[in-house]
């Protein structure tokens, strides 16, 4: 594994909102077809992470790698481009849009390109988005309108799908058909880099996890191992 | 039970009433002054006084012709606040910008004859450089005065806008000089009247209508049709995750600029046929007035913004005889200015959003 060329990796990354220090010399390496998830509790610094993935954070230092690219200084559209795209946390849709409209925002840098068999990927996974097309989205449930938030991500044909928080807001039956959603998308061939604070859901279904403190990486380790960890179970499991 | 009520409901409910009892007093006493002086008008013209039937119509036409500049140019007030929440004062300037350069190049035709003798060219000549003139000074603002503001309070950029403002006029008085120029009549025989729909109507007039309709499609076809549109309003929503999403929000903010003053600058040009008279305060009025019809129909609401236009334009012009020629005000035509923002003051006392606006200081304008 570690000879391959990771996916999607950080090298020593910091980052500022102006004084402030969030993430601190944070390494990350994704390999092709992995789901990995990334745990922390609140203000750790896990959105912050994917936005700096995605550029719209630059890093004070470090780098950011694509399949061994240093893309560091590119815009947020060329990595979007490359094939990253993020369900945002809360799904943060284009409420006064329609369904369909915000589809469409999702296959934005696929110029002229035929949608249809996405269209098609996406109803077949979430068969209520097809009902809900000229439904505006703001007007969705939030079980409907985390589907359309994901829809909107998967028109990109992502090679790595970023998902901030899957589980927030949602009821549990919910989330555990998200979940089970999210591995599909995976198993499908899709690198899932999930940001949880519902660590016992995320490791449930990843391969690995990264444990943010502090905008510290603390813990770093395959998902038996995090589930086995006596740490992580007292910080993150809910034992005592 | 259901008919007592607690000491402290009663008092709080009072107090509300207070303050809503008086806002319905003016709401009451306006419809009143509204109506008396309609039936007085209505009176007056059933006893052979007042303005004729031709004169009312003239009046209509008139107030649709400039309510549709006002119109176009309140789609650009409303599309820069839809995109990112402030009001660029400096828009009445774009609009007197293209129309000021396009008489350098309208006066040149009108001396050497193809003015009148090519009137359809020499038109689209002259459009194309008003709204070209426009576009550039709507962008070039936007790059240099208000983007570094980005992010700063609401405040900032638009008292910034206000000195854009300021600094158009003068830079144009100073190119221009402050005279009052005139611009060329209409050229060929657009100025005559001509029969439409069973009427005699001036053709310049008639004009301004089909190309501030044809403008006004156009815009509703690029914002809710084509990719730049769709991702205009992204931005106009939720510039993070459009931005995320792999828009280029500066570049798409440029864009609102550059069509708001492609608009403009179609204003300007139909103004300039229609009223002759410019000069480096030419965009103040109108720019105010196009203000208040983007207010009047919801800011950040473009039908809103082509509705307030129209209306504003028909009250303006219609308004005065209408109702306070009816209430026995004198010399009442003085009072069209009077009578728009009035206008405006009352459209938000009974409906503070404006007539299609939705929200108010919404918790998702950027
Ligand atoms: N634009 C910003 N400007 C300044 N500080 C910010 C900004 N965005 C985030 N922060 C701060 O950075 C820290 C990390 O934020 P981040 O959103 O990455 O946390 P998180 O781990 O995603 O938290 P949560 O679980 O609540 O979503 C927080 O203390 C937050 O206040
Ligand atoms: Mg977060």
């Amino acid at each position: 594994m570690t000879s391959r060329t990771p996916v999607l990796s950080f090298k020593g990354v910091n980052t500022h909102y102006g004084a402030v220090h969030i993430l601190k010399d944070v390494d990350i390496d994704i390999y092709a077809g992995e789901m990995v998830s990334l745990l922390g509790g609140n203000a750790s610094g896990k959105t912050t992470t994917l936005k700096t993935i995605l550029g719209y954070v630059k890093p004070t230092s470090g780098q950011v790698l694509l399949d061994g690219e240093d893309v560091s200084d590119w815009p947020t559209a060329e990595r979007v481009g490359r094939g990253v795209t993020m369900v945002p946390e809360n799904r943060r849709l284009f409420k006064r849009m329609t369904v369909k409209e915000n589809l469409e925002i999702g296959a934005y840098l696929r110029p002229g390109e035929d949608l249809s068999s996405d269209y098609d990927r996406v109803f077949e996974l979430f068969p209520r988005v097809k009902e809900r097309l000229a439904q505006k989205a703001g007007t969705l449930s939030g079980g409907e309108q985390q589907m359309v938030a994901m829809g909107r991500a998967l028109m990109a044909r992502p090679k790595v799908l970023l998902m901030d928080e899957p589980s927030m807001g949602l009821a549990p039956v919910l989330v555990a058909q998200n979940f089970e959603i999210i591995e599909r998308i995976n198993k499908a061939g899709t690198t899932v880099f999930v940001v949880e604070q519902n660590a016992n859901m995320a490791l449930s279904i990843a391969d690995r996890g990264y444990v943010l403190q502090t905008g510290k990486i603390v813990l770093d380790d395959t998902a038996e191992g995090l589930l086995a960890n006596p740490q992580m179970r007292q910080a993150y499991l809910g034992e005592v | 039970m259901t008919t007592t009520t607690s000491p402290s409901k009663t008092s709080r409910r009072f107090r509300f009433n207070w303050v809503d009892s008086f806002l319905w007093f003016i709401r009451v006493s306006a419809l009143i002054a509204i109506v008396i002086g309609i039936v007085g008008s209505v009176q007056l013209f059933l006893e052979g006084e007042g303005p004729t039937a031709e004169q009312w119509r003239d009046l209509v036409i008139s107030g649709l012709s400039t309510g549709f500049m006002y119109g176009l140019i309140a789609l650009g007030y409303s599309m820069v606040y839809g995109v990112l929440g402030f009001i660029n004062f400096a828009h009445g300037e774009v609009f007197m910008s293209g129309l000021m350069v396009s008489l350098i190049a309208a006066t040149l035709m009108f001396e050497n004859g193809f003015w009148d003798a090519n009137p359809t060219l020499a038109l689209l000549i002259v459009l194309s450089i008003s709204m070209l003139v426009s576009t550039l000074v709507a962008v070039l603002a936007e790059r240099i005065a208000y983007r570094p503001l980005r992010g700063a309070p609401r405040l900032i950029p638009l008292i910034t806008s206000i000195g854009v403002s300021f600094f158009l006029q003068y830079a144009f008085a100073g190119i221009f000089g402050v005279a009052t120029r005139s611009y060329p009549p209409a050229p060929g025989n657009l100025g005559n009247d001509v029969e439409f729909l069973g009427i005699a109507i001036e053709g310049t007039k008639l004009l301004v209508v089909g190309v501030a309709l044809i403008s006004m499609v156009g815009l509703w076809w690029f914002v809710a049709k084509t990719k730049t549109g769709r991702a205009m309003r992204a931005v106009a929503e939720d510039k993070e995750i459009a931005g995320l999403m792999g828009i280029n929000v500066d570049r798409t903010i440029v864009t609102t600029f550059a069509v708001g003053g492609a608009m403009a600058g179609v204003a300007g040009l139909l103004w300039a046929l229609l009223f002759r008279a410019v000069d480096f305060l030419t965009g103040f009025l109108p720019g105010i007035k196009a203000f208040t019809a983007a207010v009047l129909g919801g800011i950040g609401n473009l039908p809103g913004a082509m509705l307030g236009g129209v209306l504003l334009g028909l009250f303006e012009n219609v308004g005065p005889l209408l109702v306070l020629n009816g209430l026995g005000i004198p010399a009442v035509s003085q009072l069209k200015d009077a009578v728009a923002f009035a206008a405006l003051v009352l459209v938000l006392v009974f409906r503070p959003t404006g007539l299609l606006g939705e929200r108010l200081g919404s918790e998702d304008r950027a």
